[in-house]
């Protein structure tokens, strides 16, 4: 079966892989991880200039034809998300932008208020407009028409590896949202970025797992084929649950 | 003249100057230096025609690795 490409605020990608900048030991794994991977989106963050310090240019190392997701990271209201977002444009990095707003700093959960009031500015700005938020079907709703291009659901804390935690409710999400649903966030392993794929996410974004992996490259490629794998699992939709066995081979016996 | 201005959150006393001026004296070039002047973006081409005054605010930023 053929598969349509993702599509996001008008924008075909081939792979349904995200990938972030974050926490790479050396960046020169980022151009060797993308073309491992063939990730065509990837995040970056938005911050001062070290002065008088040694300011290595992210942008350097990730190739013309990758599309750029900057990210409103260090923001903590809307307006400060606003404010990151139009800088980002200016500055020439498209009119992506992934709404990332945290106030608890001890989870780095998203702030889902504030992240809504914020894809309502920005979407009337015409930017393509990713918001990453706590799965709340309602929520995401609300971000559906405010504009938003697509949503992210976390699966489980940033950073944490732990996969899908809130499985469930990223389905009520997947089930009732028109818009791509993108789950960003704790994915550990490419085997729970196939469950999300296979569950029917639009796509996965992964930093942590793949920029901390020993081998970053290999790591990239088997996400790679961990999001193929579900993708292609759920286009073939699978058999149903059972609680009984059911025998795959004749229940008879040898010679009966 | 020496005027006052505050550079990524900071106070700082140096002479009056052109932007272009500044980011070179500090050594500050580089192709994603991203400048905000009192809260506007200034690209990199217009860098010379900002004129800095007194308690003029800049925001000197980059892109970073980020997820």
């Amino acid at each position: 079966m053929q598969d349509k490409p993702l599509i996001i605020g008008g924008h075909a990608f081939k792979s349904r892989l995200l990938t972030g900048t974050g926490k790479f030991a050396a960046k020169n794994w980022i151009p060797k991880m993308l073309e491992a991977s063939g990730s065509g989106m990837m995040t970056v963050a938005l911050r001062r200039i070290d002065i008088g310090g040694n300011n290595e240019n992210i942008l350097d190392f990730i190739p013309k034809d990758v599309v750029l997701l900057p990210n409103t990271s260090g923001a903590r209201t809307a307006e400060e998300a606003v404010r990151i977002a139009r800088i980002a444009r200016e500055a020439g990095c498209g009119s992506f932008i992934k709404i990332e707003i945290i106030t608890d700093m001890k989870y780095l959960m998203p702030d889902n208020y504030e992240t809504l009031r914020a894809t309502e500015i920005l979407a009337r700005e015409d930017f393509i407009v990713l918001p990453y938020v706590l799965p709340d079907l309602t929520l995401a709703k609300k971000l559906e028409n405010a504009g938003a291009a697509a949503v992210m659901p976390l699966g489980s804390p940033i950073g944490s590896n732990r996969g899908l935690e809130t499985k469930s409710l990223i389905a009520l999400i997947i089930e009732n949202c028109r818009v791509p649903v993108i789950v960003d966030a704790g994915i550990g392993r490419p085997s729970q970025a196939a469950e999300a794929m296979e569950m029917g996410a639009d796509a996965v974004l992964v930093n942590t797992a793949i920029a901390t992996a020993e081998d970053p490259t290999m790591m990239g490629r088997a996400f790679s084929l961990g999001v193929m794998a579900g993708r292609v699992a759920y286009l073939a939709r699978m058999g149903e649950e059972s609680d009984l066995a059911r025998a795959s081979s004749p229940l008879t016996g040898f010679l009966d | 003249m020496e005027i006052e201005v505050r550079i990524n959150g900071r106070d700082e006393r140096l002479n009056a100057c052109t932007l272009d001026t500044l980011i070179a004296e500090r050594g500050l070039i580089s192709g994603s230096l991203v400048v905000e002047h009192n809260g506007r973006i200034i690209k990199q081409a217009d860098w010379q025609g900002v004129t800095l005054g007194k308690k003029d605010v800049l925001e000197l930023l980059n892109f970073v690795g980020g997820g």
